[in-house]
């Protein structure tokens, strides 16, 4: 019964940040609301009973990459008025695209048939043992390889901060 | 082999700068982190050097040169003639005064025909040097081992005569014997110099 | 739902969260005794015996000082800043298991809050998090220095999480949960994973210096740089937010420290002193807190020897030695325990 309400909650707030991070005038503005819509969505998988998925979400999405975000955002400054040139061929041009991506979501979604998971407080997919065992096992060579990307992209990293490499 | 760079120093303490390369062991910085770690725990144990001012004073020598007195002869009239030498001597020109003529009725106030009516010291431009003191020819302004207070208002600080005077009670006399040499107490006791009458 | 089950955790929820302001306040008077006495002065001692009145001073004085806002701010971030950072510093203490548990009337209180399954990954995700009142108080003042200490808050947190990730995960690759609770369980007696993890114990206390922006890591609110850093513009209590939640960082950071390394409430021969269950749990929670004061005093030990960093000695430090001691360890750790469980 509450977790209804909170469901309801967390998807009015996601849905409340989403439109803000488009409406906001200022750029650290939609960043912020953008984080919030994350926080609202780690609320649901912590309904959905995957708690190892809501607090990864939190710190990939929240914690590394929204600070990112913030990071350069602050460092752009784009308050200034009339940084993008507005002509009416290019909010034209948006709507069309814009339209076009949403029919084909609605497209592909409509022949899809949704699992409505029942009672998902006891479903343990989410938690980290389980969780665990379908990555290792069922995922191993995909999730091998993202590791090895991830480690490369970590040794670039240290690489570009070498002052003197040749 | 390069040519031997003379180095100046300047201090005996300044040292001059090294860029050589750190070792190993100084580049983990470990080894300094921790005797330094150990110098500050030291310190912990060390005798606080912390003077608690209100309770506690420190000794204050008796020549120190702080608060100005305008002295009195034995009969307790002021000996300033207000001839100026201090005010002339002041480097930071923080003394100011009027000069006015003595009246018949006032022999028993003022020790010499002329008088300083009105008598300012500044003690935020004051800088304490004692100057005023050896300019005196009356042996009226001396400097004192007291504190000039701190204060709110900079107004406050303008010392006239009602601070600066010393009391005419003769127990309540500021004693500044301490300050003057012994060739000038020497001096004092003899009595044919009219300077001592 | 069980009644007594939510009092007692609201209650315990409740106690925590007061311990954690009152040692918060009292450990900005020990730090600056504590910064007297390594200088050979007295420290505060006017406000009470021992000065032990001065944080009261101090927040009267802080609710009493003006409250100042530029008159270009945002007005709404520059009020969430110091209230996140605030929020999110309390939010930590609830994973910390502070004992084990005490047995009331045959039914077992435990003394944490929340043994969730995930607990170091909780303390991670607010960790990373944290960085948000510095980031938002420091954009939203309008000020150049506020706005360069928030940056380097965030690029130096970003840098050191890394590392201390990868310190903790050796400790979840040796322990094999990543229960908070059942990690200090494992701790017991004298059986501390410090002995086993010198290395990802000197690399999480490290980044544990860098992520609580004390020296010499305290870049973001260098004064010789950038006159407050992130809180230039604030004052009152909003700047007492701020301080206060720095110091209640240090503490959780401490607790932190003394749960993964320092076998938390665990002390040595605590079976041979054949207590009850209650009073062993008692004497466990003051063992803890003898540990988490050490820590506290090694930050303030370390606050008043070390000179500051330079920025880009930092990043180094960061990027170019803790990174790639801490992927070093990370590879012994799997090394040994692949032999160990191949024997």
């Amino acid at each position: 019964m509450l977790s209804k309400y909170i469901f309801y909650f967390l998807s009015s707030v996601a849905i409340y940040a989403a439109l803000m991070v488009l409406i906001s005038k200022k750029p650290i503005h939609s960043v912020l609301y953008l984080t919030l819509a994350f926080f609202a969505i780690a609320g649901h998988y912590i309904l959905l009973n995957a708690q190892f998925l809501a607090v990864v979400h939190i710190i990939v999405y929240a914690g590394a990459i929204m600070v990112l975000f913030l990071f350069t955002v602050m460092l752009l400054n784009l308050n200034i008025e009339g940084e993008f040139p507005k002509k009416n061929i290019i909010k034209f041009a948006a709507v069309i695209v814009g339209g076009l991506i949403l029919i084909t979501l609605i497209g592909t979604f409509r022949t899809y048939d949704l699992e409505i998971i029942k009672n998902p407080t006891l479903n343990q997919i989410g938690l980290v043992k389980n969780l665990g065992k379908v990555l290792f096992k069922e995922y191993l060579l995909p999730f091998e390889l993202c590791s090895i990307l991830f480690l490369a992209a970590m040794v670039g990293a240290v690489m570009l901060g070498k002052k003197d490499i040749q | 082999m390069t040519e031997e760079k003379k180095t100046y120093t300047f201090t005996t303490r300044s040292k001059v700068v090294s860029n050589k390369k750190m070792t190993f062991m100084e580049k983990i910085y470990f080894p300094a982190i921790i005797k330094g770690m150990l110098i500050t725990f030291s310190h912990l144990f060390k005798k606080k050097t912390t003077i608690q001012y209100p309770e506690v004073k420190r000794n204050i020598a008796e020549i120190y040169r702080g608060k100005h007195v305008l002295k009195r002869d034995d009969e307790g009239r002021e000996r300033c003639t207000a001839c100026g030498l201090c005010a002339l001597s002041c480097p930071a020109e923080a003394i100011t005064m009027i000069a006015a003529e003595r009246k018949a009725d006032e022999m028993h106030l003022y020790r010499e025909e002329k008088y300083a009516k009105v008598y300012e010291i500044n003690m935020l431009r004051c800088i304490f040097c004692g100057l005023c003191e050896e300019a005196c020819p009356k042996e009226a302004i001396f400097l004192t081992n007291e504190i000039v207070p701190s204060n709110y208002e900079r107004e406050n600080f303008i010392y006239g005569k009602d601070k600066l005077v010393e009391p005419m009670d003769k127990d309540k006399r500021i004693d500044i014997s301490k300050r003057q040499t012994t060739a000038v107490l020497e001096f004092k006791k003899d009595k044919n110099q009219s300077h001592n009458n | 739902m069980d009644y007594s089950f939510i009092i007692y955790k609201f209650t315990l929820a409740t106690v925590i969260l007061i311990i954690s302001l009152v040692v918060a306040m009292y450990a900005t008077l020990i730090e600056r005794k504590m910064a007297g006495f390594f200088q050979d002065r007295h420290g505060p001692n006017r406000a009470g015996k021992f000065g032990i009145l001065q944080p009261l001073a101090d927040g009267l004085k802080l609710f009493f000082k003006e409250e100042f806002m530029p008159q270009s701010a945002d007005k709404f971030l520059y009020i969430l800043g110091p209230s996140l950072t605030m929020l999110i510093a309390l939010l930590t203490s609830a994973v910390i298991p502070w004992g084990s548990s005490i047995v009331i009337g045959g039914t077992e209180y435990s003394l944490q809050i929340a043994d969730i399954n995930i607990g170091i990954l909780y303390v991670f995700a607010i960790l990373s998090i944290g960085v948000y009142g510095i980031m938002i108080g420091g954009w939203a003042s309008n000020n150049k220095y506020a706005l360069i200490g928030a940056i380097r808050a965030a690029s130096q947190m970003i840098s050191y999480e890394l590392a201390m990730g990868m310190a903790i995960i050796t400790i979840v690759m040796m322990t094999g949960t990543l229960s908070l609770g059942e990690i200090v369980a494992q701790q017991h007696g004298f059986n501390w994973n410090v002995w086993y993890q010198p290395l990802g114990f000197f690399l999480f206390l490290v980044c544990a210096f860098a992520e609580t922006n004390r020296a010499p890591f305290d870049l973001p609110e260098c004064e010789t740089e950038l006159v407050g850093g992130y809180h230039t513009e604030y004052s009152s209590m909003k700047l007492g937010f701020y301080l206060f939640a720095e110091y209640i960082n240090m503490f959780i950071s401490a607790a932190m420290i003394s749960s993964l390394y320092f076998g938390g409430y665990n002390f040595p021969f605590m079976d041979d002193l054949g207590l009850s269950h209650n009073a062993l749990s008692l004497l466990g929670s003051l063992a803890f807190f003898v540990k988490i004061t050490f820590f506290g005093f090694l930050f303030m030990w370390v606050r008043w020897t070390l000179p500051r960093f330079r920025y880009d000695q930092l990043m180094r430090l960061g990027w170019k030695t803790l990174i790639p001691l801490a992927i070093v360890n990370v590879i012994i750790t799997g090394l040994v325990l692949m032999i160990k469980n191949h024997m």
